[in-house]
């Protein structure tokens, strides 16, 4: 288990490989499938961005409601492949970090290669535990969303895996790829 | 003739809702030890003991196990002797939906339609498929039912030539083409007759077999169920689908009468968190 601090350092990902588990410390944002169509929006329009992505790791999440005493809810990653068509154009705004679950498309990938970001892998179904690393929510941007509003968290000890390093490894593909058997 | 007053009906749902999401079935918790058992590659192993805790702690701390709280699909086998009084008994439905999701603090999921995605707000519909059948009794089950695993289900008219040999290689083409999305390990509802609709709610209603990993009781069909684990244990995607030896926990096969020139086959996948509970009324 590797401790990392965020915002992510952008030379000590470099160290990062596929398959490492860590234990992401410190503050993210999160955004889901409405979020994301009007991150897009803004760009196009020449809006402003709610937040900036430079140095930001982003979380795809839609929590539960939180019950009273709690930061927040039920808090596991979403698929990630929904967001593949609006991520390029935060992580050319130079997003470091994305959290989530599931493939990340070519042009994702290709695009995370070339600006530095790195993919992470929360597990999916673990949503409670999760939820026990978030120390603080506030929502920052599209509160009619409800939960897919954009959320600022602080989170402490928060486990992942690299998926997608910056050096070509993809646990998705190379995971499966090691234990494949022929079919009987 | 027997009565049920619908009230009854809405505060069983209800109850059932709030249980389904923080409380993972024994069954299914001794479907992931077993998994976890037999699970070889070290972070599989990582990802099943990290599913067995979050389960402890979601029913001890009451967080629901998985923020997806899904659609709530209910199938109710009706007896043709009963009588519901006092009131619509699909609006009963919808407002134990409803009083669960508040009471749980679940999430709403649920948008107007796919082109107005306003959200309803209280998680209703919930997505019922009635059945008549003989007697005075009502089985309800409730099946919380996450898209993400929804959305990596299939559905394919194969033609009778294909045969078992075309159902084997469509059902292992949609667990690769899912991979980590439907969030492995999962379990497999195949529905294969009828027609095209009907195998799709076969194979929905196959995922709510009791306990999990149960063969059918065809010994045809339990000897696919049991060769479909192997081939899809094969493909290495693993918990997680980060890589291992256990992708399905278990198969479930229905079948039905079909057409002497069809061969309808829906493969349902349901996520590690699986929310099944049935009641009998």
């Amino acid at each position: 288990m590797t401790a990392l601090a965020l915002p992510l350092d952008a030379e000590a990902i470099r160290e990062l490989r596929s398959g490492d588990s860590v234990l992401l410390s410190g503050p993210l944002v999160t955004g889901r499938d409405a979020a994301h169509a009007r991150f897009a929006e803004a760009v196009e329009g020449g809006g402003r961005l709610p937040f900036d992505p430079a140095g930001e790791t982003l979380y795809f999440v839609g929590p539960t409601p939180a019950r009273p005493g709690h930061a927040i809810g039920a808090a596991g990653p979403t698929t990630a492949s929904r967001m593949d068509a609006w991520s390029p154009l935060l992580v050319e705004r130079g997003l470091r970090g994305m959290i989530g679950k599931g493939r990340r498309s070519e042009v994702v990938k290709e695009a995370m290669l070339e600006h530095g970001c790195v993919y992470f892998g929360a597990i999916e179904g673990t949503a409670a535990l999760l939820s026990q690393c978030v120390v603080s929510a506030e929502v920052i941007a599209y509160p009619d969303l409800g939960a897919e509003a954009v959320h600022r968290l602080e989170v402490r000890e928060f486990p992942a895996l690299v998926v997608n390093d910056l050096h070509g490894g993809d646990l998705y593909r190379d995971g499966p790829a090691r234990w494949r058997r022929a079919s009987p | 003739m027997r009565e049920i007053p619908v009230d009854e009906v809405a505060d069983t749902v209800r109850r059932l809702c709030v249980e389904a999401n923080h409380e993972l079935r024994g069954d299914h918790v001794d479907a992931l030890r077993r998994a976890r058992a037999t699970e070889r590659s070290p972070i599989g192993q990582e990802v099943l003991d990290r599913l067995l805790a979050n389960a402890e702690v979601s029913a001890r701390e009451q967080i629901a196990f998985c923020q997806d709280t899904g659609y709530a699909v209910c199938f109710l086998e009706i007896g043709q002797d009963v009588h519901f009084t006092g009131g619509s008994l699909a609006a009963a439905l919808d407002r134990g939906v409803a009083e669960g999701y508040r009471e749980g603090y679940l999430r709403a999921s649920l948008v107007r339609s796919p082109v107005d995605r306003t959200n309803t707000g209280d998680n209703t519909p919930a997505m019922v498929h009635y059945d008549l059948v003989e007697g005075d009794g009502v089985r309800l089950t409730l099946l919380v039912k996450g898209a993400g695993c929804d959305n990596m289900s299939a559905l394919r008219m194969l033609t009778p030539a294909a045969g078992a040999e075309g159902m084997r290689r469509f059902v292992v083409e949609t667990i690769e083409a899912a991979g980590p999305s439907a969030s492995p390990p999962v379990t497999v509802g195949i529905g294969m007759g009828g027609t095209f609709d009907r195998a799709a709610v076969l194979a929905k209603k196959a995922l709510t077999r009791e306990p999990t990993g149960s063969p059918s009781p065809d010994p045809k069909l339990a000897e696919l169920e049991a060769e479909l684990v192997e081939t899809i244990n094969a493909t290495g995607i693993g918990p997680a689908g980060f890589g291992g030896t256990v992708t399905t926990v278990a198969v479930h096969v229905e079948a039905y009468p079909t057409h002497i020139a069809a061969f309808p086959v829906a493969v349902n996948l349901d996520c590690h968190s699986h929310r099944v509970r049935t009641v009998t009324l």
